[in-house]
C-alpha cells in the first residue's frame, strides 16, 4: 500500500516537473473551432520533438489573442482575424501579432431531412435570421413556420456568420441559441422545421445540407473562394516566430505534417 | 497527554476554525461576485440592465438587458414547482402515512436514487426523448420549450422534495395522531388536519430548496429552453434562463471585458434571488416551529 502511494507521489511530482522544467515549451491558447487541430497537431509534433512540451487550453478566439497581448502565450488559436481595437492594444503594448493562416473551414446552412429546399441566397438566409421570412414557403418550401436555430452570440462561428450572412443586422431574438456546433446538429436532426449552421467537420447523415446562391459547401467551394461563407482559421504569433515556436508553426504548414491532419482531423488544409 | 479539559477546548477550538473558514471562503465568493459584477452599471444603467428587453452582448454597440432572461428563469422555475410540489409533497404524505414499510422500503431509495441522476443525462433525455415527442403530439415548432424544461427540472426537483418532506412527516409525534384518532377522525382527516399542520416548516424548507435547485439548474435549461432570448407568449415558446446564458456564453467572453462583468452581474442576480428563496423558507421555517407535542 505504501510502496504504491510512494509510486503515485513520484509520478505526479515528475508531471510536474516535466511542465516547468523542460526547456523547450510552448503555450497555445484560444479557439475551441481551432482547438482541435491544435491538438492532433501538437501530438505528432511531440512525438517527432520529444524534448518540446506543448500545451494547449480553449476558451474562445478573443481570450486567445488577449493573452497574445498580454504575453501569457506564445501562439494564439483564432476561428476570425484579429480586430482593429486588438492590433492598436497590442500595438500600444509593444506587441506585434502576426497571422498564420492554418486551415480553411466553411459554414454550411443544414435543415431536417424531409425538408424540400436544396438552395438558399445570402438574401434568404438573411431574411430568415433576422426574422423578416417566418414561414418555409416564402422561400420555396412548405407552409411550415422556420424555427432558426443559431450559435450562441459569444461564439467564432456566430461571429462569422453575423459578418458573412447578417452582415452586421442583429440576429432575430426568436432565434434558439445553442452552445456547441454538436448541439445544433442535434437539433436540427430531431426538428423537421428547422433550420441551422455547421462548420463542415460536423456534418452527419441526419442532417441535409442547404446549397448557397447554388454552391455547395465543400473543400474545394471552399479553397477556391466560390462558396460565399467560408473563413481562415488562424494561429496569431508574438512576432515573427522563432526557435520552437517557428518549429512547430513550419510543422502545421508543412502539406505532409500539419496540413495532412487538417484534413484527418475534417477541415479543409491550405493545399 | 492532554487533561481532559484542554481536549476538550482543542476540539471546540478545531470545529470552530473550521466554521470560520467555510465562512470566510463563501463571503469572499460573494465579494469576487459583486466585485466582477457591478462595473457593468458604470457602461449600463440599473433600469436598462433589468427592464431592457435586448440582450446582444457581442454586437456594436452592445445591449445589455436581461428582462428575458430574467422572464425565462422566473417562468421555468413557476411550472416545474406547479408540477414538482404537488407530486413531491404527496409522495411523501404516501411514503410516510399509507405506504406499508415493504413498499417504503422500496420506494423510497428508488426516489432518492432519482436525485443521484446527473442533471447533463436528464438534459439529454429531454433533448433527444421529450423534445421530438412534445414536438409531434402536440404539433408545435419546437419542443424546446418553457415546457419540457419545466418538465425536466420537476423531475429534478421532485426527489428533494418528497426526501425531505418525508422526514419532516415521518417525525411528526405519534400523540397528535394518536389523539386526532382517538377524537373519531378518519385517517384522510388527521393527515390533513394534523400531520400536515404540523410539519409545515420541514415541507416548506423542501419546497424552497427544490425551487432553488429549479432556478439555479444550468446544465438542463441550457440543453432543453431552447436558449431564444425573447419574452415568450406561450408556454410552448423557447426561453433562455439566466444560468443558460452564464453557461453559454462565460467561456468566450474576454476577461473584464463589458460582457463578462454582465455576466457576472446576472450571477449577482442569481444569487441575491436563492438569497430570497432562503430567507422565505426561514421565515415560514420559524413560524410554524413545532416546539412540542402539544402545541398546534
Amino acid at each position: 500500500m505504501k510502496r504504491k502511494l510512494f509510486l503515485f507521489m513520484a509520478v505526479i511530482a515528475s508531471l510536474l516537473l516535466t511542465v516547468s522544467a523542460w526547456a523547450g515549451s510552448i503555450q497555445i491558447k484560444g479557439s475551441t473551432t481551432v482547438l482541435p487541430v491544435a491538438q492532433k497537431i501538437a501530438e505528432q509534433f511531440m512525438k517527432e520533438f520529444p524534448d518540446i512540451s506543448i500545451s494547449i487550453s480553449g476558451g474562445g478566439s478573443g481570450n486567445g489573442i488577449k493573452a497574445l497581448i498580454d504575453g501569457t502565450t506564445d501562439i494564439a488559436d483564432s476561428s476570425r482575424f484579429i480586430k482593429d481595437k486588438e492590433i492598436k492594444l497590442a500595438v500600444s503594448k509593444g506587441r506585434y501579432p502576426v497571422p498564420f493562416a492554418v486551415a480553411y473551414d466553411c459554414i454550411v446552412p443544414v435543415v431536417h431531412p424531409s425538408n424540400p429546399v436544396s438552395n438558399l441566397t445570402l438574401e434568404q438566409l438573411k431574411a430568415i435570421y433576422t426574422g423578416r421570412v417566418k414561414n418555409w414557403k416564402d422561400v420555396g418550401g412548405e407552409d411550415r413556420r422556420i424555427v432558426v436555430i443559431s450559435r450562441d452570440t459569444s461564439s467564432g462561428t456566430y461571429e462569422v456568420w453575423e459578418k458573412k450572412v447578417l452582415k452586421g443586422a442583429r440576429v432575430y431574438a426568436g432565434a434558439q441559441l445553442q452552445a456547441s456546433n454538436g448541439a445544433v446538429a442535434q437539433v436540427v436532426a430531431k426538428n423537421k422545421y428547422a433550420i441551422g449552421y455547421l462548420g463542415i467537420g460536423y456534418l452527419n447523415k441526419d442532417i441535409k445540407v442547404v446549397k448557397v446562391n447554388g454552391v455547395t459547401g465543400t473543400p474545394a467551394t471552399a479553397l477556391d473562394g466560390s462558396f460565399p461563407i467560408a473563413r481562415s482559421l488562424f494561429m496569431f504569433t508574438q512576432g515573427w516566430p522563432k526557435g520552437d515556436v517557428a518549429k512547430f508553426i513550419r510543422y502545421v504548414l508543412h502539406p505532409q505534417k500539419g496540413q495532412k491532419l487538417v484534413r484527418e482531423v475534417g477541415f479543409v488544409p491550405l493545399y | 497527554m492532554f487533561s481532559r479539559q484542554k481536549r476538550e477546548q482543542l476540539i471546540k477550538l478545531a470545529f470552530l476554525s473550521i466554521a470560520c473558514g467555510s465562512i470566510i471562503i463563501l463571503g469572499l465568493i460573494m465579494f469576487f461576485l459583486f466585485y466582477e459584477g457591478l462595473p457593468i452599471f458604470k457602461h449600463v444603467s440599473f433600469k436598462e440592465f433589468f427592464l431592457g428587453t435586448e440582450w446582444y452582448p457581442t454586437s456594436e454597440p452592445p445591449s445589455f438587458g436581461i428582462f428575458p432572461l430574467f422572464i425565462g428563469s422566473l417562468l421555468v422555475t413557476i411550472l416545474s414547482s406547479l408540477i414538482a410540489v404537488p407530486l413531491g409533497i404527496m409522495t411523501a404524505i404516501y411514503l410516510a402515512e399509507i405506504a406499508g414499510p415493504k413498499i417504503r422500503g422500496i420506494v423510497k431509495p428508488v426516489v432518492e436514487l432519482l436525485a443521484a441522476l446527473p442533471s447533463v443525462v436528464i438534459g439529454f433525455f429531454g433533448m433527444v426523448v421529450v423534445a421530438p415527442f412534445l414536438q409531434e403530439y402536440f404539433d408545435l415548432p419546437t419542443g424546446l420549450n418553457v415546457f419540457n424544461a419545466s418538465l425536466m427540472l420537476a423531475f429534478m426537483s421532485i426527489p428533494t422534495i418528497c426526501s425531505i418532506s418525508e422526514d419532516a412527516i415521518y417525525s411528526v409525534p405519534t400523540e397528535l395522531k394518536e389523539a386526532s384518532l382517538g377524537l373519531g377522525a378518519t385517517h384522510l382527516q388527521t393527515i390533513v388536519r394534523v400531520v400536515l399542520p404540523a410539519s409545515l416548516s420541514g415541507i416548506s424548507t423542501a419546497v424552497i430548496l427544490g425551487m432553488s435547485r429549479a432556478i439555479g439548474e444550468t446544465m438542463v435549461v441550457l440543453m432543453v429552453a431552447g436558449g431564444a432570448a425573447m419574452i415568450p407568449e406561450s408556454v410552448f415558446d423557447p426561453v433562455r434562463p439566466m444560468p443558460a446564458s452564464i453557461a453559454a456564453e462565460m467561456a468566450e467572453a474576454p476577461f473584464r471585458s463589458d460582457h463578462y462583468h454582465a455576466l457576472f452581474a446576472i450571477g449577482v442576480v442569481l444569487f441575491v434571488f436563492t438569497l430570497l428563496f432562503n430567507m422565505v423558507a426561514d421565515h415560514i421555517a420559524h413560524k410554524h416551529k413545532q416546539v412540542g407535542a402539544a402545541t398546534l
